[in-house]
């Protein structure tokens, strides 16, 4: 789960890490009045889960109060890479004389979490790593002792050669890997991480992601999420304990298994074509589950057929087919369905799926070709 | 023959009496699992089925039974803690099912079972099935039969699929394995590979990859440098849009690393067939045997 930069911010400042002061707002007027408070130059910057704001004009300086609220008013409700803006940080302006890059990442290869820090900061990391990967330094770090103080320094020596500002960023490097392991993160960095021309060092702006596996143990940070940044379906399939990912295409999929479920996209552009979801209905065998599908699935005006690919194993087939018959009673289907059951209690859902007027295949590639014809509006192969 | 599992494992199962635990052990035990006991804190003295004793610790279950090895079917955030507990009592192969355990959990308990000279499966795995004599985990044991093709996947629904179109096209299997979608995971493609490698019951292996990281690319590295045996591969998500996470917490491509087209070039440049579709692996097993 991504969460805001002002979140971010928090939860570092909440460890130590100098950061300038800033306050949210969703109106201008309350940008203005805040620009007021902190005095001097602000930056006004749109609070998305998106990168290149700054490039789509989502972050802007204002010499004055009243500048910062005309340039609220335009940043406020402008879309950035397709996500509304309802929110903006303002925070008080520094003065920049070097970046730097640092984060911490959680790499499957070394099974740690890496710090990666870069004298080279500001601009997009990984085009950093790529042409020049000279310039960054990666440490995984062993969480059963955590970082040590002459890892910490190990890195802050890579990025600055002042004994002042290595401790500084030694510090704030500390600092940072207790908010990542605080906050069970699969990502934390700083970027830029700056020093003034009077030498002080800063974080100016944060990005920290969440390890969804974790939010059981972490109310706090479960309940920043922000639904207003994730397509309404994709929220209602989350509270449906669904994993739903909303695509361009036109055959609306139910697969169980994540595997499986992409798969069956790739099987639909194979036969020519292009799946309108990916949905994962979980390894349990709740009829529930399958009516909440049917209808966030339904809703969606592009789709022209319904694919169902269950391969039961936990799963029983005969609970999907229980969970058709239930959804479609209570809402007749419109469009086409096209069934493909296997696996546990295969013999009963087949049964309770004809008793209903259904029809269903066992074989996969079947059951796909069939539904991309009739999403292409000619008859069933 | 076979890699991991055979008809002389012993088993413990961890959460027992738990509504998956005990699900999943009657499965086990109809399919002729050697499941010798069971571990609950608390419910020590009792008797699973009226067959299988059940412990407190697993330390106790270890020195009662004997077993070589666990199962773990525990709550998400108490998985770790299982994991630990098994490795610590001298199990020596650990497969954990349980899904949804946190990251950063994992990075602890990855190199304390090294240090103990344990393996583990998983998690976030469906277990691993050796056709015919023992398995281990949630794989539906029908659709199943054995023979000489290694199977090894990260997904569970999927290796489902491949499996039973192999069995239905008359292809037995020597052993069934899923590693689990999870980023860190105890058991990757290139341990199942080297022990496949060396099993003489098996003949060729069908390998499913997915989007995300570069496991498959090192075993396609390992494939062409260390295999003799053949090889076919398959990755999903193939259709998948970039910086999205498909369900399994490792299936999500950050920039341009990841992807499936990326994988898929490197099961060619390591001389792999590639399987387009599921039912693919049929015949390009069949013409490498």
């Amino acid at each position: 789960m991504n969460i805001h930069e002002y979140q971010a911010k928090e939860l570092l400042r909440a460890e130590g890490v100098p950061i300038p002061p800033g306050e949210v707002a969703t109106t201008p007027e309350q940008v203005e009045a805040i620009a007021k408070k902190i005095g001097g130059m602000v930056v006004v910057k749109a609070q998305v889960h998106t990168g290149g704001r700054g490039k789509a004009g989502g972050v802007k300086l204002a010499k004055t109060p009243a500048e910062a609220k005309e340039i609220a008013s335009k940043i406020l409700g402008m879309k950035i890479n397709g996500l509304t803006v309802y929110t903006v940080l303002v925070t008080a302006a520094a003065d920049i004389a070097s970046e730097a890059y640092v984060g911490i990442i959680l790499d499957r290869a070394t099974k740690k979490p890496v710090f990666m820090v870069s004298p080279a900061g500001g601009i997009d990391i990984e085009e950093v790593a790529a042409k020049t990967p000279e310039k960054i330094l990666k440490l995984p770090i062993d969480t059963r002792y955590g970082l040590q103080p002459y890892q910490a320094s190990e890195l802050g020596f890579f990025l600055f050669d002042d004994v002042k500002k290595v401790r500084a960023a030694a510090k704030i490097m500390g600092q940072l890997y207790q908010a990542f392991m605080k906050n069970d993160a699969s990502l934390a960095e700083i970027n830029p991480l700056v020093v003034t021309p009077a030498g002080e060092v800063l974080a100016l702006d944060a990005k920290i992601s969440v390890d969804d596996n974790a939010l059981d143990r972490h109310a706090d940070l479960a309940a920043l999420r922000d639904e207003t940044a994730e397509a309404h379906s994709e929220v209602e399939a989350r509270n449906a304990n669904l994993t739903f990912i909303k695509l361009e295409g036109n055959v609306g999929c139910v697969v169980n298994g994540a595997g499986l479920a992409m798969a069956t996209m790739d099987l639909v552009k194979y036969y020519g074509g292009e799946p309108a979801n990916f949905l994962d209905i979980g390894g349990s065998s709740n009829p529930e589950k399958v009516v909440n599908a049917l209808r966030i699935i339904t809703e969606d005006p592009s789709v022209k057929v319904i694919l169902f690919n269950i391969f039961g194993g936990i799963t029983r087939t005969d609970d999907v087919a229980n969970g058709i018959v239930t959804a479609t009673k209570a809402n007749p289907l419109k469009i086409p369905i096209v069934i493909r059951l296997t696996g546990t209690n295969e013999e009963i859902a087949m049964k309770i799926l004809q008793e209903n007027g259904f029809s269903a295949s066992s074989d996969m590639d079947e059951a796909v070709e069939k539904a991309v014809a009739l999403a292409k509006g000619g008859k069933a192969a | 023959m076979s890699i991991f599992i055979d008809r002389n494992t012993t088993l413990i199962v961890q959460g027992i009496t738990g509504r998956d635990g005990s699900f999943h052990t009657k499965q086990m035990m109809e399919y002729g699992t050697r499941v010798v006991g069971g571990v609950t804190p608390g419910k020590g003295g009792q008797k699973f089925e009226n067959e299988v004793p059940v412990f407190n610790t697993v330390y106790q279950a270890v020195e009662q039974t004997g077993a070589n090895t666990s199962v773990i079917y525990v709550p998400p955030m108490y998985a770790a803690d299982a994991i630990m507990e098994a490795a610590d009592a001298g199990i020596k192969f650990i497969v954990a099912i349980t899904e949804g355990v946190p990251v950063l959990d994992m990075t602890r308990v990855y190199p304390f079972v090294k240090e103990k000279g344990a393996r583990l499966l998983g998690p976030n795995c469906p277990g691993l099935i050796t056709p015919g004599e023992s398995k281990v985990g949630i794989i539906p044991g029908r659709i199943c039969t054995p023979g000489n093709i290694g199977v090894v996947s990260r997904s569970g629904t999927l290796t489902y699929e491949v499996v039973y179109q192999l069995t239905r096209a008359g292809m037995g299997q020597s052993t069934c394995v899923g590693i689990g979608g999870d980023p860190i995971n105890g058991t990757n493609f290139i341990d199942c590979l080297a022990a496949f490698e060396a099993d003489p019951n098996t003949k060729a292996i069908a390998m499913m990859g997915e989007i995300g990281g570069t496991d498959e690319q090192d075993a396609a590295t390992f494939i062409k440098e260390h295999m003799t045996k053949p090889v076919v591969g398959f990755i999903a998500g193939q259709t998948a849009p970039p910086g999205r996470r498909m369900g399994h917490a490792g299936a999500i491509i950050s920039g341009s690393s990841g992807t499936a087209a990326e994988k898929i070039e490197a099961f060619k440049a390591a001389g792999m067939g590639v399987a387009k579709r599921p039912i693919d692996f049929v015949e390009l097993l069949r013409a490498r045997m």
